[in-house]
């Protein structure tokens, strides 16, 4: 069985300090000079073992399964990290003659149209640098339409099964946030129909949602929505179980967001750097951030940056977003092409049913009829007679090596643990996840509570860390 | 009953068999029936992209697109303005090649994520450190983003409303705040810059009490360094609003921090360890006073320990983030930088504070010394020479036709201002670091001396 390495390896600033090297004049008048700075000087043998020491105190992909609910933690092909670390794309400076950026130019062009046949949108901003950050552009694009016309409308209606960032976005883009509660599973139409009003700016919805269940009324939903005037935003968190069999264009979404770190398989890095690219139908392309990538159809092509659109939002990026992300998700999809996109949804899918299969019954139940698509979320309620919380088994799974899945989200189910195997896991794999599920759901409650017991640390007390902030090494 | 072949994809792995068998325990006969839910109108047969390629197809295509690029390697380029090419030690790339690090997820299970968090805790300590303040969070997205966040947070902390900006920062940071602060309601007004190249601090002077906070760079977007410390904490102690310093970390290793000039947060672009990228893929710093971190926007990481009383890290004060607080959250980050963080702090421990001291100073002395050759080719210095590793310059001939001479011979040569400040007609900003060898250095003084050198002599 997988044992993570534990060692006691101190801070930087516990390190042993090796010799300091000669100084230089500092070039500075006296008033703004520093007079002392406390970092450590290491050698780089010291500080690259102590980085490996810590990154085997580390559980990813490339370490065993991972099938966190909503994450899409898929394998990441090596082939992407080959292609983005080479010096034509590390040392560009954003700032150059374009005639001398051609190729970066050309890979951001040719990914929006491919991310536009792929979603059924017409124009792609891949500016935004995470899928939060896409939420809040496609938010400030869907102000800047109503503004446009002549409109002010301040609410964005949200189920209550949406991820966190959605209200947060919404808000952050200065509107209000109509939350409304689901039925069975799915947006429930009568509360929907209710909050519609003249003065509902968007509805966002994720599709499948974050219960992994298909919203079937989504082309009622689109026509209800756009009866008052509002536009219908997807959030691309879940395209992973949608690409190739259906499009959110087709479904009547006007704006959507991707996660490239999910669906494209760009590593998630411990939390970044990701791409969150916003695609739009037509009549909201004038409102996309600047600058366009444009081509000019000389010979050769020119690929030009147009900062010239009127009605653009502006900026939401420094530059260009993340470029070496972009890359790494235009590989994917060229390697993959039309028939690997849609087999790995296929996959996706599959693995999750199959799973689902092997796991929902007394132990672990299903909330809600129906089918679930690349994700579901089983509830732990019937444990708790025994004392045993989904947070208990989330704990002792990582005893058996594995990596639990989301727990405590969506909100509406109670003891929920969200699963999301992707097409990555074999089914000898997904075979082992069920059995060590199935039998821990039946261990000694006290030996639950105590897990893990087999990782580098025990359960830690977080309620400590946040009474009490330790934020930095000198706050010991 | 149609099942796709499983050829050589990489990340897929079940057998045609398997997934027969695998059908039949999920009770369907055709895949299809899994997306039953789905519409029948709006089902699709495929997407119209071309069908997979083999990797070394994949590969030569994507390097013959690339050669359309002209990177720093191709051409030395001597651009500035916010982002200027600097050397990354092959061990950073190593370090945060482990894919242990590179394909894990943000840290919620912290028992299986130690080194992840631990590493993420020495890169807020290591900022902590190089900018005097007490909390930092473990990244934005980029230095703009983390400028409009810390208007909004100057807003949340002050309940007041303007928000003061220099004339002399970057267009797309500008823009970027605009996007950021409009929506909050945050009302950002100017000040101009004076005849030093500087902010005009007395502009601010007798503002009213409705100052949520004032932005200042060091060094600021001309590249000058301001020593100016006791005039900014008077603007502090008269207005009230909070002081947000903009800053480069390499400058902190030798000038003081701005905790010493009553910085409230700092903000920047946290370029150690990461290369250019075309301006992706780095990381927003953003790091603030105590009395105000639970204002912070972005993911934090604490110490604490675990039931055995064993020191260990997890994410922290989480009850300011959008998957708790949903829309009453402080923002709505959830994915952000966190790989660049850790080749920020490798970098750091790597170049050790003498290392980052005498980086400091080869990227002043070179900078200066450029400078000087300039000057003694006819070239104007309108804000004088106390700049950190960027400067305004202004040739004897026309700035455009200098540049498109200079590419013509291979070499980039410095940001037109022009386009963006009217007023410094023909100004060009130029960055130089420990990129530029004395050789590099030497070759484009060499070629714009020949270039201007028949308009001057």
């Amino acid at each position: 069985m997988y044992r993570m390495a534990n060692y006691d390896e101190p801070l930087l600033n516990e390190m042993e300090e090796r010799k300091i090297c000669k100084e230089e004049q500092i070039p500075l008048p006296d008033k703004i000079k520093r007079s002392d700075l406390d970092l450590p000087s290491l050698s780089e043998r010291s500080v690259v073992k102590h980085f490996i020491h810590l990154s085997q105190m580390n559980y990813g992909v490339d370490t065993g399964v991972y099938p966190l609910g909503s994450c899409t933690m898929k394998y990441n092909p090596k082939i992407l990290e080959e292609v983005a670390r080479t010096d034509k794309v590390e040392h560009l400076h954003p700032r150059q003659h374009e005639s001398t950026l051609q190729g970066s130019l050309e890979i951001i062009y040719k990914l929006e149209r491919a991310l536009c046949n792929i979603t059924g949108m017409d124009a792609f901003s891949l500016q935004p640098a995470a899928g939060a950050h896409g939420e809040l552009t496609g938010m400030l694009i869907a102000r800047a339409y109503h503004e446009n016309n002549g409109e002010t409308r301040r609410e964005v209606v949200i189920p209550d099964s949406a991820h966190g960032t959605n209200p947060a976005s919404a808000r952050m883009a200065g509107f209000d946030v109509v939350e409304i509660p689901s039925r069975e599973g799915r947006v429930d139409m009568d509360a929907l129909r209710e909050v519609l009003s003249g003065n509902t700016a968007a509805f966002m919805l994720t599709n499948p949602n974050t219960l992994g269940i298909f919203e079937k009324g989504i082309l009622e939903i689109s026509r209800e929505v756009k009866e008052v005037g509002a536009l219908l935003y997807y959030d691309g968190a879940n395209m992973n179980a949608i690409m190739g069999k259906a499009r959110p264009g087709d479904m009547g979404f006007d704006i959507v967001h991707l996660n490239l770190h999910k669906t494209f398989a760009t590593p998630h890095g411990g939390g970044g750097p990701g791409s969150g690219p916003v695609g739009v139908k037509s009549h909201l392309e004038k409102f996309l951030p600047v600058p366009r990538v444009t081509k000019e159809d000389t010979h050769p092509e020119m690929y030009r940056l147009d900062y010239e659109c009127s009605h653009s939002i502006g900026k939401v990026s420094h530059f260009y977003g993340n470029f070496p992300v972009l890359l790494r998700a235009y590989t994917y999809i060229m390697v993959k092409g039309s028939d690997g996109l849609k087999e790995s949804t296929e996959r996706a899918v599959l693995n999750s049913n199959y799973l689902m299969t092997k796991l929902v019954g007394k132990k672990y139940v299903l909330p809600f009829g129906g089918r679930r698509m690349h994700e579901f979320v089983i509830s732990a309620k019937n444990l708790k007679g025994r004392g045993i919380r989904a947070l208990d088994v989330a704990k002792r799974l990582l005893d058996y090596g594995v990596h639990p899945p989301t727990i405590y989200f969506p909100m509406i189910v109670e003891e929920a643990m969200m699963i999301e195997p992707t097409e990555s896991e074999s089914r000898e794999t997904l075979d082992r996840y069920a059995e060590i599920m199935n039998e821990i759901a039946e261990e000694d409650a006290d030996v639950m509570r105590n897990a893990p017991s087999n990782a580098p640390i025990k359960r830690i007390d977080e309620a400590r860390a946040a009474r009490n902030p330790a934020l930095k090494w000198s706050d010991f | 009953m149609k099942i796709v072949s499983v050829a050589g994809n990489a990340g897929t792995q079940n057998s045609r068999s398997n997934m027969k068998e695998m059908m039949g325990k999920a009770g369907i006969n055709d895949i299809d029936e899994l997306f039953g839910d789905i519409p029948e109108g709006i089902r699709i047969r495929g997407l119209d992209i071309p069908p997979g390629k083999s990797e070394i197809d994949v590969e030569r295509k994507i390097n013959c697109i690339l050669k359309g690029n002209k990177s720093f390697d191709d051409m030395p380029s001597f651009l500035g303005g916010d982002i200027k090419p600097h050397y990354v030690p092959p061990a950073v790339r190593h370090i945060i090649s482990r894919s242990e690090f590179y394909t894990s997820y943000t840290p919620y299970q912290p028992e299986f994520s130690q080194g992840m968090l631990q590493s993420m805790f020495e890169y807020q300590s290591v900022v902590c450190e190089l900018t005097g303040m007490d909390a930092a969070n473990i990244s934005m997205y980029d230095s703009a983003t983390a400028l409009g966040e810390a208007a909004r947070m100057a807003k949340r902390a002050s309940r007041k409303d303007v928000f003061l900006i220099p004339r002399n920062i970057s267009w797309e940071k500008k823009s970027v705040l605009n996007n950021y602060a409009r929506s909050a309601g945050i009302r950002i007004r100017e000040i101009p810059y004076g005849e030093d190249g500087k902010v005009d601090l007395s502009a601010v002077r007798g503002e009213g009490k409705e100052i949520a906070g004032i932005y200042i760079e060091n060094p600021n977007f001309f590249g000058l360094i301001d020593d100016r410390i006791d005039v900014i904490r008077e603007i502090k102690e008269k207005t009230g609003g909070l002081i947000v310093i903009g800053v480069d970390p390499l400058l902190l290793s030798i000038a003081k921090p701005p905790s010493e000039y009553d910085a409230d947060i700092v903000v920047g672009d946290g370029w150690m360890g990461n290369p250019m990228n075309f301006g992706g893929s780095r990381l927003g710093i953003f790091a603030c006073r105590k009395k105000y971190m639970r204002q912070m926007p972005g993911r934090i990481i604490g110490a604490t320990v675990d039931e055995d009383e064993k020191r260990a890290f997890c994410m922290t004060m989480q009850t300011r983030e959008q998957h708790i607080r949903r829309d009453r959250a402080t923002s709505n980050i959830c994915s952000n930088e966190s790989l660049c963080a850790i080749a920020f702090v490798a970098y750091v421990s790597l170049m050790g504070k003498d290392g980052l001291k005498n980086l400091a100073v080869e990227n002043i002395n070179k900078a200066r010394y450029v400078s000087d050759r300039l000057s003694s080719i006819g070239f104007e210095m309108p804000f004088g020479t106390e700049f950190f590793n960027e400067f305004v310059a202004i040739p004897p001939i026309d700035a455009g036709e200098l540049n498109s001479k200079l590419l013509s011979e291979n070499i980039h040569g410095a940001l037109s201002l022009e386009k963006r400040f009217p007023e410094l007609r023909n100004a060009l900003l130029y960055g130089i670091t420990e990129m530029h060898s004395m050789d590099i250095l030497d070759k484009m003084v060499g070629a714009t001396k020949e270039i201007v050198g028949g308009k001057h002599v």
